[in-house]
């Protein structure tokens, strides 16, 4: 099971590139989180830690996980965070009806397939929404982590109508990973072979910021 | 699934003689035999003469992945080049943007190096590069060239998507993933670049279909590539 000292490395990862001083408070911030992370996850994640391997409903319950948080982050982000450009509103309100979407037809499919969807969790975002430069540095590294989660989890699902559908979202999370790394000046697709990430690595990545 | 332009191909000489060609000669037989094959029509395996009775479920799987990555590589030689071509050009002048047609006309050709490697390891033969004609489009100006990059990578995307449920293998599944959103990442980026909003037209647009991407099958992307490939 996640512990600490586990959970505390994995999370320098989740910020990407450069070490300004915003890029330290988020580290900062996830790393406080990490301090009680492995406390604070869902029982879905416990659960799915524990797990050796997962069926279509868990995976699908899991990426309902990554998508309750990202539709959150940029719901609360419009909120809270000042200085974004008429267009990194535009982007941010696309992306947020996207995430929404995905986690309306990510339930559905749960049920479809006799499951239970797992609950919405309570999030706490840190300081990512403390400025412009740190809320678009954190949604970059939220999209590439969901392209990486989709991409690592997807050969494992079975079912074909399943796994369409997981490629339908993917497809759309590595979009707007590239939209929010061209408005940070990054380059949109760094790599020739987008990462697959195990959920074990991804889980621990976002369990600090679940709060319940 | 259909598969209308595939059986076109068999059925009619002339189309037949135009895939061959984009297949490059002489791999081009058994390239149309496995693209056939990976359809997985029952009608299509007697008419054919293949004999289906005799071969193994895995073998069977094995042609169709290797009929798919035939296709994603012919797919990935249309876009390498039509990035070195356009740099070629000197027709685009703005430094960043000739910096990204670099950097994704090197990833196309990553794609293609890996993806015939993929080919030889299934015990195939990789297509060879088709003939080209980017030459009307190039000609055009900076504006026509971007846009028809940012379509065509719409349309990449959507290839890979529409093929992800047939791929057997798990291997070659996370292949086609891994590079499926690196195509859709470069479409984001184009078709932001040109100026087009999220959606658009059909294949227009840097999330076209909205939260959920739309999958092409093969023949509608053939025929999507067909003005590019010379005949």
């Amino acid at each position: 099971m996640a512990s600490s000292p586990l959970v505390a490395p994995e999370l320098t990862t989740l910020t990407v590139e450069g070490h300004t001083r915003s890029a330290f408070l988020v580290r900062a911030t996830l790393a406080a989180g990490a301090t009680y992370g492995a406390l604070s996850a869902t029982p879905f994640i416990t659960k799915a830690l524990a797990q050796d391997s997962m069926g279509d409903i868990d995976i699908l319950n899991y990426a309902l996980t990554l998508e309750y948080l990202e539709a959150e982050f940029y719901k609360l982000g419009l909120q809270q965070v000042k200085g974004l450009s008429g267009d990194e509103k535009k982007l941010a309100k696309e992306i947020r009806d996207n995430e929404d979407e995905h986690v309306d037809a990510l339930i559905a499919t749960v049920k479809k397939l006799g499951g239970d969807p797992v609950a919405k969790p309570k999030l706490d975002f840190g300081g990512a929404f403390g400025s412009r430069g740190v809320f678009l540095k954190t949604a970059n590294s939220f999209e590439d982590l969901g392209v990486s989660a989709y991409n690592g989890a997807a050969p494992a699902i079975e079912s074909t109508e399943v796994l369409g559908a997981a490629g339908s979202i993917v497809q759309v999370e590595a979009r707007h990973a590239a939209l929010i790394r061209l408005t940070r000046g990054k380059p949109p697709a760094p790599q020739a072979f987008d990462k697959a990430a195990e959920m074990e690595s991804v889980l621990k990545k976002v369990t600090p910021l679940i709060k319940s | 699934m259909s598969d209308t332009a595939l059986r076109e191909l068999a059925d009619d000489p002339s189309s037949r003689k135009r895939f061959f060609k984009m297949m490059g000669g002489a791999g081009a037989v058994s390239a149309v035999g496995v693209l056939l094959a990976a359809c997985g029509d029952d009608d299509d395996d007697k008419s054919s003469g293949s004999s289906s009775s005799s071969t193994t479920s895995s073998e069977q799987d094995n042609k169709g992945d290797l009929a798919i990555v035939n296709y994603a590589l012919t797919l990935e030689y249309l876009e390498a080049e039509f990035y070195k071509q356009v740099i070629a050009s000197g027709e685009i002048t703005d430094k960043a943007t000739v910096e990204i047609a670099k950097k994704f006309g090197d990833t196309e050709q990553e794609h293609v190096d890996a993806l015939k490697a993929t080919a030889t390891k299934l015990g195939g033969k990789p297509v060879a590069a088709p003939k080209t004609a980017f030459e009307d489009v190039i000609s055009k100006g900076p504006k026509t060239i971007l846009d028809t990059a940012a379509t065509v990578e719409n349309l990449g995307a959507a290839a890979y998507l529409g093929q992800a449920g047939r791929i057997k293998s798990k291997e070659i599944l996370a292949a086609a993933l891994a590079i499926h959103t690196v195509e859709a990442r470069h479409a984001a980026a184009l078709n932001q670049l040109v100026g087009r909003g999220f959606s658009g037209k059909a294949l227009e647009g840097s999330v076209p279909d909205g939260a959920f991407a739309k999958p092409m099958d093969m023949d509608a992307v053939l025929k999507a590539v067909k003005p590019f490939i010379a005949s």
